[in-house]
Formats: structure tokens, sequence, C-alpha cells
């Protein structure tokens, strides 16, 4: 139990998607405008990353690694599938991403509308494959440790597009030079953001 | 029509300045940030991004009217995908510490908006050649912003450019100079892109957001 608080503070925080690795940026510049909007995209961040990532997790350990095969024959042992990872992941959350589309769709209208374009846009957002490189890369044991950095990272960039959000609405008041109103004062302000995330580093789990 | 006609020189031209894809279209941030540490990998990167960028771009536009609308994205990402295990492996092969050091950014081309983006806007509505110089045009708008962002964080924050000790050979420590160890971490990366778009502005007043 201690073992998956830390992976979930360690995701939200210390290895934050934004802040520390500057995943899924394009939709974090483009979404950032108000807070309604980017709570809506942080939700579903959270809600994909949930359900794809300990997907990918079984896909990564029932199929793609050497010798996970064999649970089918034992002839397959060293048979290693790993170079098909990225074409296999990407298609589970493109699927996925359409299948909740769907599903919100039949459930919440209301919410499907407030999503708009947001929720098709999440297949091609990199925080979602990033998850499922860095769950590959770091070798988490079992599913339990995959579904707690899945949920860990989702919070980690919901904050901080929540975070960027609320800054942009409240700069829109202040007087910029004109060359860099809009994108180039984001960009600066993520950055102060990422050195003021970085206190987190010294933090050991 | 030539091949090299004025409307063509323009997909090549636009995307260096007045359409670039970094400061302007805003595609493609997640890796120009994360690979822009050392000069060499920002390179490497550069590379394989053309590469794939290019290819994609002319296999969709051959494509482009036998592909259903409904599907189109899943079969973008199929192509791209593949053209991305093609160059990882490349990498892997041919300059392996450089390929480590790209970590999980080779994969995430796939997701790089940058492609996505022009194969959406561009390659689904047109021909093959014009495509193909969108894709070169594009990459090198991507490329410069790359090589300048990493020459700036490899100079101040490490003193070397392409592992060459440049600030060393100046003499600039014997008279106290210090390399700045922000330049290194990720933030000072984002922090340079926005300097550079606030120059790019105050010479391009076109590009300037309404308040």
């Amino acid at each position: 139990m201690e073992n998956l608080i830390n992976i979930f503070i360690r995701g939200a925080f210390i290895d934050n998607m934004i802040l520390a690795y500057f995943l899924g940026m394009c939709s974090y510049l483009a979404v950032s405008k108000t807070v309604k909007t980017s709570t809506g995209l942080g939700l579903a961040v959270i809600f994909v990353l949930v359900i794809t990532v300990p997907v990918n997790y079984l896909i990564e350990n029932y199929i793609l690694t050497e010798g996970a095969l064999t649970w089918i024959s034992p002839k397959f042992a060293d048979v290693d599938l790993g170079f098909l990872s990225f074409i296999l992941f990407i298609a589970v959350i493109a699927s996925i991403v359409q299948l909740t589309e769907m599903i919100i769709e039949k459930i919440s209208p209301t919410l499907y509308n407030s999503l708009g374009i947001f929720l098709p846009l999440i297949a091609v957002n990199c925080a979602i494959l990033g998850g499922a490189l860095f769950m590959q890369e770091r070798a988490y044991t079992n599913i339990g440790e995959a579904v707690s950095f899945a949920l860990g990272s989702g919070l980690g960039w919901f904050l901080a597009v929540v975070g960027l959000a609320a800054i942009r609405e409240k700069i829109r008041y202040s007087n910029i030079p004109a060359p860099l109103r809009g994108l180039g004062i984001t960009f600066i302000i993520v950055g102060l953001m990422g050195i003021a995330f970085m206190s987190f580093m010294g933090i050991k789990l | 029509m030539s091949l090299f006609s004025s409307k063509n020189m323009k997909l090549l031209s636009n995307p260096l300045n007045d359409s670039n894809p970094i400061t302007v279209q805003v595609l493609g941030i997640c890796s120009a940030l994360a690979v822009t540490a050392k000069v060499k990998p920002a390179f490497v990167m550069a590379i394989s991004v053309m590469a794939v960028m290019t290819l994609s771009n002319v296999i969709i536009s051959l494509l482009r009217k036998t592909i259903p609308n409904r599907i189109r994205i899943i079969v973008q990402l199929v192509v791209i995908a593949a053209l991305v295990i093609l160059v990882d492996e490349i990498l892997r092969a041919f300059v392996y510490d450089v390929s480590k050091q790209l970590s999980v950014f080779v994969g995430l081309i796939i997701t790089n908006c940058i492609i996505m983006g022009r194969l959406e806007a561009f390659a689904m509505a047109n021909k093959p050649w014009d495509s193909f110089l969108d894709g070169v045009g594009n990459s090198f708008g991507y490329a410069w912003i790359l090589i300048v962002v990493a020459f700036f964080r490899e100079l101040l924050g490490s003193g070397t450019l392409w592992g060459y000790p440049v600030m060393e050979k100046i003499g600039l420590y014997n008279i106290g100079y210090e390399n700045n160890g922000l330049m290194i971490l990720s933030p000072a990366a984002l922090i340079v892109v926005g300097i550079i778009i606030w120059i790019q502005r105050s010479y391009n007043k076109d590009l300037i957001e309404s308040k």
C-alpha cells in the first residue's frame, strides 16, 4: 500500500508529465485559455490514462516482452515482440479514445458537449502515449502499480493545466509588451512553473 | 507547372518564419523542449522528424483518395507509427548512445502533433509533390528552432558545443566564469523558446496577437 502511494505522489508531483517531461504540451498550451475548458480536458486525460495504461500494461506483459507468450505454449519462450510496442500502444489508445467518446455520448450528452473537440484530440496527446512508454521503461511489477502511476500522472497533468489556465485568466489584465503577448508570455510562465515544480525533486520516496 | 513555381517556393519558405510550426502553429512542442539540452540529440531528433514527416506526408497524400474519412486518424497513426519504428531501429543500430539519450521521445514522434497536424491540414488535400515540399519546409522550420534552442542551452549550460569545450578553450573559467546549471534543466527550454517568440514577433508585426 505504501508503495502504491509513493508511485502516486511521484507521478503527480516529482515526475509531473508537463512540468518535468513536457508531455502533452500542444493541447496544454492550446486549451489553457479558460479554467472551465481546461478542467474538462484535465478530467478527460485522467480518465483515458487510467484506462489505457493498465490495458497497455497487460499487453506489454502478456504479449510483447520476451517470453511473455509462454501462457499460450512453452514453444514461444524466446519470442520477443518488443518492436511492435509503439504500434500496439497507439492502436489501443486510439480505439479506447474512440470507445470513450461513444460511451460518454450515450451516457451523458451534456458532458460530451462540454468536452467537444478535446476528446478525439486526446488520442494524439503525447501525455497518454508517454504514460504507456514510461510504464514500459520503469517496468512496474504489478497492475496495481500501473493504475496508481496512471492516476498520479493524470492528476499531475490536471493540476498543471488548471493552474496555468488560472494564471492566464488573470494575466489578461496585465500590460505585456506586444510581441510577447499571448503565446510568448505563456511559454515563460510555464517555464517559471517548471522551475517551481523542481523543488519537488529533492523529495526522496 | 514547373516543379519549383513561386507557389511551391512559398510552401518551402513559409514554415521557416511566417507559419513556423513551433512558434506560430504551436505544434510539436513536447519533443522540441525535451531533447534540446545538447546540440547532438537535437540534431538527430530534427533529422528523424524530417524523415518521418516527409515520408508520411507523401504516403498519406498518395493514399488520400482511398482513405475513408471516419477512420483517417487511425490510418494516419499506423503510417506514422510504422515509419517511427523504422527510424527507431536505425538509430539503435547506428547511433546507440544518442538513441539512449532520446529515450521515449523517439516513440513520441508518433504523437508529435506537428506530423499529425500537417497530415490533417495539408497532405489529406494536396498532391504528393506539394505535400513533399510542405513536409520538407515544415521540418526545416522545426529543425532551426530546435538547433537554436539547443545551441544556447548547451553553450550556456555546459559550456560546450557538440561536445567541444568552447568556454574552456576561450579561457573564460580562469576569469571566474561559471556554467549556468539552470540552462540544462528543462524549464530553461521554455524560457528560451519564449524569448525566440518575442524576438521573432518584434520583427514580424503581423504575428502579434490582439488582446
